[in-house]
């Protein structure tokens, strides 16, 4: 067997890949269950049915991905241009303190513009933090790898101090934790009972804007001109400094956007986890989407699925997390080996020509 | 679903017929679930959580079903994986976190039939009630114990997080030690983590740079035993008995024993007696209590303890008996006076003898 | 400060900064051939599991760092496969290793909770060790420390004198040249891919069988990402691996330490010490040299097939 390029990316593997790498999960997953002394169809049917299987599961998973979704966002942009953010967690924590501060700030406040007053110290404090990342990158030429990595670290203990110390819950018997956010502050949900808020609306806005920017503007050209080639860009005539700020204040800002749909929707107050990782799954998301705004789409949907059909196989089959854990890593890796089938296939070596034959 | 349909069933027939066989007899069992912070394997908080809960599947036998899901966060996932526990049929729902308050008062409102029992918090309701262990009395013992060991007159605590149940372990601990030896002092690190072993270590050792040479923690792991065995100074554990890791020096372990409290409440749903109250179990109970102590504590060590132990179980004693004074000396027990539990709840001071401040 | 002090804190030190030494020396030189591993924390904890047991069941701390450093390799042989021969999205995968080797470990070492075994103990070499400031640091530390040193001279003549760190850095600038120069670039990056393998799960035997003898789900506590960032940090070059890896760890020391000696801060803005210190170190030393740009690997992370 034998790996070979194809001249043109396969339409259908595209489509089909995703779906075999489904299929090949199934069937693992199904042996790894039985193996484990497990139902297998009902293992696989509790972790990938169960959890939607009702009007409640369908909107706990798009609580889940909205804030999954929003970071995503931000990151094709930049991941697009090889501007390596790996810091939408931090600028998601730091935007969740400086929105839950004003939020705290604004609990006696009543009006139309409480709720876009939050939304925008949210979405500024992600684009502040990020900014950092930029002002380091472009007038010290330090890599955004490590700095926004270091960067989370710092905004998480920043996080950690304030709720132990001036964003405290005064009538909260010391514990660690904000006083919980007054009801005009918090976004609305979208049925009573449910925990979905609007800001999965703003998600869905996002990566239409996202779709249009890369489509069918310049910038989009720009950014993937500059995602081939860094110096190409500069001779192309535009300035990749500037591109680099606008791309990590937008992928900051959106990372600071999905702070407050988590901070001001289901959970409802600051407490020290409140970032569940989402700024390091939304790279897999990314990735896993192709870097297209539908892909991101399918992708934080899928992910987000294996989160809550972890949850389910802890209750319902007393399968303990480290398996789902294992059954999750699976998948992504059938995932993304799959893709293979869209610009390669695979040729048994009896059949296949010299590769020189190929190129001539 | 065909659970919930046959157990109502049963229940039914059972009312309605006049025998008098119980109904738990026929009924399928008692469905009990458990949700951890952090993973079974962090040797720590939720390890003892779990063995608890294996001890009473055991005493239960078919009466009862266990369940867990671990590594749940305190984030917006904690209210799904409670309410889903809740819509699939669980009677009984233990909270095992400080985090869960919230979320476990708001999904009990959805379920007026479900029981909840939240550990570590203050609020009730109507199918709500929540418990703790006076882990401060088995700290207050371990600490007589370390007082009466140290020849440098200093003690080291390796703390995780300034949170009330910390801050009252290490004020406990040096009550303890004082009671022994006045002129003890005491020092503390933060680690800002509750599980990170290499760390805790590193934490350990500084406190035995400053001088300590008893070191005590509040944190999962063992790391500070085994840095204070390699070091050859003693040191005392916590959560469960860690003389594994310091054969030599490890002097006794203040450990938690929630199983008595979960039997408690699991026999009082199954009789039909359960009351949403909030409970706060110690030494008298079994819910705390002191490790097997090592040989080289002297006798009328171990007897002093043990008679201040069976003092406090009679009631006889108190850990926080005035005078007792804080850090700037101001007297905060009166001669003669005790805590009430609501001021054990919220304390934010130092008594006198420990160094630093607690951080704000 | 007494000079007893100082003896003190280099010592922790050295031994703070040695995981992330081991870990960040196997990523370099898998990303000096061009592959990006974000799967070094997932690596980690599966070679700390392999490694407490195998010490455990099999009674013998050497046989834990044989099975540690096996178990390593094992898992970077999985990323492998999916990223060189199925030429995958190497940030992508290297996730979806962390994720798979986190439930791998925990799925592993769940029986071995609250086990511990008799670690490796610090073995002070006679007269090097009494040499003032640094002679307790360098040469009072346990044997997978000294293993370390020993690595890092490896990796460093390797990489600085040898054909063979030739032949890997020109793999990981630009493959298609050096695969028509003959040289065997899929062989070269899978060996790179398990060096790196092999040196996260010596770390995780680091952590499990030295530094705390015990398991416990988790144990790595992030320092693959640490390890991870510091390769950035040394601009892909061995001796600022060292450097990095060194200051790192001492910085994690110093919040430690001045918490004990009075200074009223949080802890919590204390513990952000280690980070701001990388970002402002790495700052200075990019200031200093100002058009020198990265020394990052050409092709690093890009996807390679040698068969156009």
């Amino acid at each position: 067997m034998r790996i070979e390029k194809r001249l043109h990316d396969s339409q259908l593997m595209v489509y089909l890949s995703p779906l075999l790498a489904l299929l090949l999960t199934l069937i693992s997953g199904a042996l790894l269950f039985a193996l484990l002394g497990r139902p297998p169809l009902g293992s696989l049917y509790t972790f990938f049915i169960a959890p939607i299987s009702d009007l409640y599961g369908l909107s706990e998973l798009a609580v889940k991905v909205t804030p999954l979704l929003l970071c995503a966002i931000g990151l094709t942009l930049c991941f697009k241009a090889k501007i390596w953010n790996i810091g939408a967690e931090g600028q998601f924590v730091f935007g969740a303190l400086i929105g839950g501060a004003v939020t705290l700030q604004l609990a006696e406040s009543e009006g139309f513009w409480v709720l876009p007053v939050i939304i925008a110290s949210g979405a500024l404090a992600g684009m502040a933090w990020a900014a950092i990342a930029a002002l380091l990158l472009t007038r010290f030429n330090a890599n955004e790898i490590l700095t926004t990595i270091m960067l989370n670290y710092i905004a998480v203990n920043l996080l950690l101090w304030a709720v132990h110390g001036p964003l405290k819950d005064p009538d909260g018997l010391n514990f660690p934790e904000s006083a919980l956010f007054a009801s005009q502050t918090l976004l609305p949900v979208l049925f009573e009972d449910y925990r979905v808020s609007i800001a999965i609306f703003i998600a869905l806005f996002m990566l239409v804007v996202i779709w249009v920017v890369l489509t069918r503007t310049l910038l989009g050209f720009q950014l993937r001109v500059m995602g081939e080639n860094h110096n190409a860009a500069r001779f192309a005539g535009f300035n990749s400094k500037k591109l680099i700020w606008l791309l990590l204040c937008f992928s900051g800002a959106m990372a600071g956007v999905a702070a407050i749909s988590e901070t001001n929707g289901p959970v409802g107050q600051l407490i020290p986890t409140l970032s569940l990782g989402y700024g390091y799954a939304a790279i897999i998301v990314v990735f896993m989407g192709r870097m297209h705004p539908l892909g991101i789409l399918l992708a934080s949907c899928l992910l987000g699925l294996t989160y809550l059909g972890g949850e389910m196989a802890q209750i319902d089959q007393g399968l303990p997390k480290s398996i789902t854990g294992l059954f999750q890593g699976m998948l992504l890796f059938y995932l993304l080996a799959c893709d293979l089938l869209i610009s390669y296939r695979v040729v048994p070596n009896s059949r296949s020509v010299k590769p020189s034959a190929i190129t001539q | 679903m065909t659970l919930l349909t046959r157990k109502t069933f049963l229940r039914l027939l059972g009312a309605a017929s006049l025998l008098t066989l119980s109904a738990s007899v026929f009924a399928a069992p008692l469905k009990v679930g458990f949700v951890y912070v952090s993973p079974i394997g962090d040797a720590g908080w939720t390890y003892q959580h779990d063995e608890a809960r294996k001890i009473v599947q055991k005493e239960f036998g078919d009466k009862i079903e266990t369940t867990f899901v671990e590594s749940v966060a305190e984030g917006a996932d904690a209210e799904r994986v409670i309410r889903n526990m809740a819509s699939r049929g669980y009677d009984l729902i233990f909270t095992t976190s400080f985090g869960y308050m919230n979320p476990t008062i708001k999904v009990a409102k959805m379920f007026p039939k479900v029981k909840f029992e939240h550990a570590t918090g203050y609020k009730t309701a109507a199918n709500v009630g929540n418990y703790q262990a006076r882990d401060y009395e088995g700290r207050y013992l371990a600490g007589m114990v370390a007082g009466a060991m140290s020849k440098k007159e200093v003690i080291g605590y390796v703390g995780a997080f300034p949170i009330p149940e910390v801050i009252r372990g290490i004020n406990s601990f040096m009550l303890g030690a004082q009671a022994v030896n006045p002129n003890v002092k005491m020092k503390v690190v933060w680690v800002n983590t509750w599980h990170d072993p290499a760390k805790e270590r590193e934490a350990a050792e500084s406190l035995i740079l400053q001088g300590a040479d008893v070191l005590t923690m509040h944190t999962d792991s063992a790391a500070t035993i085994q840095a204070a065995e390699a070091k050859g100074i003693y040191s005392v554990g916590f959560n469960s008995d860690m003389s594994a890791y310091g054969p030599k020096t490890h002097l006794t372990s203040s450990t938690q024993h929630w199983e008595s409290i979960y039997s408690a409440k699991i026999k009082a749903v199954l009789d039909g007696t359960w009351k949403p109250e909030a409970i706060w179990h110690g030494l008298k109970e079994n819910v705390v209590a002191l490790s097997p102590m090592n040989p080289v504590v002297p006798k009328e060590v171990v007897a002093k303890v043990d008679a201040y132990k069976m003092e406090m179980i009679a009631g006889k004693r108190a850990v926080y008996q005035g005078p007792i004074y804080d850090q700037a000396g101001t007297l905060k027990v009166a001669e003669g006076k005790t805590l009430s539990d609501e001021e054990l709840h919220q304390q934010n001071w130092y008594v006198k003898g420990i160094d630093g401040k607690i951080p704000q | 400060m007494d000079i007893g002090l100082i003896e003190n804190i280099l010592f922790a030190m050295v031994r703070t900064g040695t995981p992330l030494l081991l870990v960040a020396l196997g990523a370099m030189m898998s990303e000096r051939s061009g592959v990006l591993n974000l799967g070094q924390e997932g690596m980690i904890l599966v070679g700390a599991a392999c490694g407490f047991i195998a010490a455990y069941a099999g009674g013998s701390l050497g046989l834990g760092v044989l099975a540690a450093v096996a178990a390593g390799i094992f898992v970077s042989l999985i990323f492998a496969f999916i990223a060189l021969t199925l030429i995958s999205n190497q940030v992508a995968t290297g996730l979806a290793l962390t994720i798979f080797g986190t439930g791998l470990s925990a799925f592993l070492g769940a029986a071995y909770v609250g086990q511990t075994v008799t670690g490796f103990a610090p073995i002070a070499i006679p007269f090097l060790s009494d040499i003032p400031l640094i002679g307790q640091a360098l040469f009072a530390q346990d044997l997978l420390v000294y293993l370390s040193f020993i690595l890092f001279a490896a990796v460093f003549v390797v990489m600085r004198y040898t054909r063979l760190g030739l032949i890997i850095r020109a793999v990981g600038e630009n493959p298609e040249v050096a695969h028509a120069l003959g040289y065997k670039v899929m062989v070269v990056r899978y060996c790179a891919v398990m060096f790196g393998g092999a040196m996260a799960g010596l770390a995780g035997a680091y952590l499990s069988l030295a530094y705390t003898p015990m398991w416990s789900e988790g144990i790595a506590a992030g320092r693959g990402w640490i390890a991870l960032a510091l390769v950035v940090f040394a601009s892909w070059r061995t001796e600022r691996i060292l450097f990095g890896a060194w200051l790192f760890g001492f910085a994690s020391i110093l919040h430690l330490l001045l918490q004990g000696y009075g200074y009223e801060i949080s802890p919590n803005l204390l513990a952000m010490l280690p980070y701001v210190i990388t970002i402002i170190v790495l700052v200075m030393m990019m200031y200093r040299q100002k058009n020198q740009g990265l020394f990052a690997p050409r092709s690093l992370g890009q996807p390679y097939h040698p068969l156009k």
